[in-house]
């Protein structure tokens, strides 16, 4: 017990750090770690046409519909009828929170030209409409839109500077998140130094123009007592209000799959280690113009959506149909996608609008879509639209985005400049997990494509060179011939290719010629063995019968000798008489 | 509660004043205390005070667009004239209700 309530004092005090209050807008939540300090004020200020109104205008309208927390705009700049109109250009329907009690507009007007000051004052009318409009609607949150026109409009300023700071207390007191809109002063952030009253949170947006692109960046100064981003970070304002898209929003947490996806070239899938690219990988496709950059890509689009998934083709040079029909020329049916609703295509030029906007754009169409692919054709474009480090800030913002979404993307770029082959437009390539490199090879008076992977993180790849070829059924890679001066390809290839199978032709003759004399000897051999046998037969036959004649002969010896005995009366058992004694002999020995 | 004083009678008032005040703070009751000091003096039977407390009714304080407390306003005669502060500074309230070229021209 006693230990659960040190734990909610500290939750509550110390360590969780201050409440906050979401503001519901895309990135600034993110950048703020939540949102803007409940129960403080926070100034936003900035420029003419910066934005401020329509953040603060976002805030209170997304409290009051996403957060359940009503809001009071006390606007001394414009009408409710002005702001409403203003802001329903950002899809916000004022009107309707405000005939539904979600939503006060108070206009506060001064005229200075009309207003005589006669000794002592205060401001306690402003506070008793406040008041007045906070309780009518319950208010969580205020928008004071903006204080400085109170500086015009009234001339006792130590009155109104007091006054202020009162009315920045009072909105504490009441645990009301405010924000007070000032407008940008020189040396200063506000024009009335409002960041003295206001010093818990002050945000700073800006508008710059570079090269006739208007860039509209957002960036917290300071915030009390809580973490935050401390970069300028891009924001749009578009037809659904304002998104800021923070650089490192994601401390590159995304997951990393093991699926893998073809790369729609049997070829290039065995290079990349039998399977083709990792689902939610980056892969960039470099090369010169006219390498192919484009049809690779589309052979990966068809593979996808044959796959049934859906794909986003970002065109940056050619139009959708243009595409369609170039792709029709070499075998690839893209058009079928589109019209079973797989394929969706944006074409549109660099140049139309700021890379802000493209992101944003490019955003949307991720959320519309939900696609598994998303392919733009080519980065370079976009480097016309900003300096290298801002295009390069977008890609890899856009990179991460899809990433954490699994998606995969594919990107192709031109390199710049003429002698860096492995350069690319925007200096991207430590944003991409493979990249596949398309080469101009001039040999023999020809110029061909060659193919080679330059790199694949995670993936065993091939080191060759391929020929690449665009066939009328697709891409088609070719084994790689390497001869003196490198890779072989186009004709070279074609003669080596013949020069191979002449090779091949002689080697298998010979092997059949020799085969042929073997054979020959063998039977050559076989004859000389049989004449062989034959020799010994007759040898055989030759010794027998010498044998035998000698055995007759021996016989008719023995024969004779009997008969000689026979008739000399010669007892045949002398010789066994004579024996023994002989042995007898022997023993006295 | 709004309070009311007709010197001439409605009908014949020529000057609509309406003092704004929050409470009975010491300002406002300065301001209405000067107020109609200043009237007796210059617009005697001709002019007719309405005192609006924001602290009773807060809804009247867009109406006049009132901001600083206490306001005088001028509804008539036209145009609309509106003074702030306790109208200590009688000069600055005479210029404020466009009073002083008559007060000092002597006529009343």
């Amino acid at each position: 017990m006693r230990l659960h309530k040190v734990k909610s004092a500290k939750s509550a005090g110390g360590l969780n750090g201050i409440s906050k209050c979401p503001t519901g807008i895309p990135g600034l939540d993110v950048i703020t770690f939540g949102g803007l300090p409940r129960g403080r004020c926070t100034l936003v200020c900035g420029g003419a046409g910066c934005g401020k109104t329509v953040l603060g205008m976002e805030f209170l309208v997304r409290g009051a519909t996403d957060f359940d927390e009503p809001g009071v705009c006390l606007s001394f700049e414009e009408t409710a009828g002005e702001l409403a109109t203003n802001v329903a250009s950002l899809g916000f329907d004022v009107n309707a929170l405000v005939a539904r009690k979600k939503l006060a507009i108070d206009h506060v007007y001064i005229e200075r030209k009309l207003i005589e000051e006669t000794g002592e004052y205060d401001l306690e009318g402003l506070f008793v409409r406040l008041s007045q409009a906070v309780d009518a609607v319950g208010a969580r949150r205020v928008l004071l839109d903006s204080v400085e026109a109170l500086f015009a409009g009234l001339e006792n300023q130590s009155i109104l500077r007091s006054e202020l700071r009162r009315l920045f207390r009072w909105l504490k007191d009441r645990n009301l998140t405010t924000i007070v809109t000032g407008e940008r002063g020189e040396g200063a952030l506000t024009r009335q130094g409002l960041e003295e009253y206001l010093s818990d949170c002050v945000i700073l947006l800006d508008h710059r123009v570079t090269e006739t692109v208007l860039t509209r960046r957002l960036r917290v100064v300071k915030y009390r007592g809580s973490m935050h981003g401390t970069n300028e970070y891009p924001f749009l304002i578009e037809t659904d209000g304002i998104s800021v898209q923070p650089l490192t929003s994601l401390d590159l947490t995304h997951t990393a799959s093991n699926e893998r996806v073809s790369t729609g070239v049997a070829t290039l899938d065995t290079m990349l280690g039998g399977k083709g690219y990792f689902r939610g990988s980056s892969i960039l496709i470099s090369g010169t113009a006219g390498t192919g950059k484009t049809s690779l890509t589309a052979q990966f689009v068809d593979a996808a959506c044959a796959r049934g998934e859906r794909c986003v083709f970002l065109s940056f040079e050619e139009s959708a149909i243009q595409i369609v029909r170039n792709m029709g020329s070499i075998g690839i049916d893209l058009g079928r996608w589109v019209d079973k609703g797989l394929l969706h295509f944006q074409a549109s030029r660099p140049s139309t609008f700021g890379l802000e906007m493209h992101l944003g754009k490019i955003h949307r169409l991720v959320k519309e879509v939900a696609p598994k692919t998303v392919v733009l054709d080519p980065v370079t474009g976009l480097s016309r639209c900003g300096t290298a480090n801002e295009t390069t800030s977008m890609l890899l913002r856009l990179v991460d985005f899809l990433k954490e979404k699994q998606i995969t993307i594919l990107l192709t770029t031109l390199p710049n400049g003429s002698d860096g082959q492995e350069q690319t437009g925007a200096d991207i390539s430590s944003l991409v997990d493979t990249w596949v490199q398309l080469r101009d090879i001039e040999s023999g008076g020809e110029h061909n494509r060659g193919l080679y992977i330059l790199k694949a993180r995670g993936l065993a790849h091939s080191n060759q060179i391929r020929e690449f070829l665009l066939t009328d059924r697709g891409v088609e890679l070719r084994a790689a011939y390497l001869g003196d001066a490198g890779v072989l390809t186009g004709s070279a290839r074609l003669v080596q290719e013949a020069r191979d199978a002449s090779t091949t032709l002689l080697a298998r003759q010979e092997m059949e010629r020799k085969q042929f004399l073997l054979e020959r000897k063998r039977k050559a051999l076989n004859a000389q063995i049989a004449c062989l046998q034959l020799e010994i037969e007759t040898e055989e036959q030759e010794s027998g019968q010498l044998i035998a004649q000698e055995k007759l002969k021996v016989k008719k010896e023995e024969n004779e000798q009997k008969d000689m005995a026979k008739s000399r009366f010669v007892n045949t058992g002398s010789r066994e008489a004579n024996g023994r004694n002989a042995k007898a002999r022997g023993g006295r020995q | 509660m709004t309070k009311s004083k007709n010197a001439a009678g409605k009908a014949a008032a020529k000057w609509e004043l309406k003092l704004y005040v929050a409470g009975q703070t010491a300002k406002s009751l300065q301001a209405f205390a000067n107020l109609k000091r200043i009237c007796e003096e210059h617009l005697a039977g001709e002019y007719h005070i309405e005192v609006v407390d924001l602290l009773k009714n807060p809804q009247l304080a867009a109406g006049d667009q009132i901001l600083a407390l206490p306001t005088l306003v001028r509804s008539l005669p036209e145009p609309v004239l509106k003074i702030i502060g306790d109208l200590s500074n009688t000069e600055r309230v005479l210029v404020g209700l466009d009073l002083q070229a008559r007060a000092s021209k002597g006529y009343a």
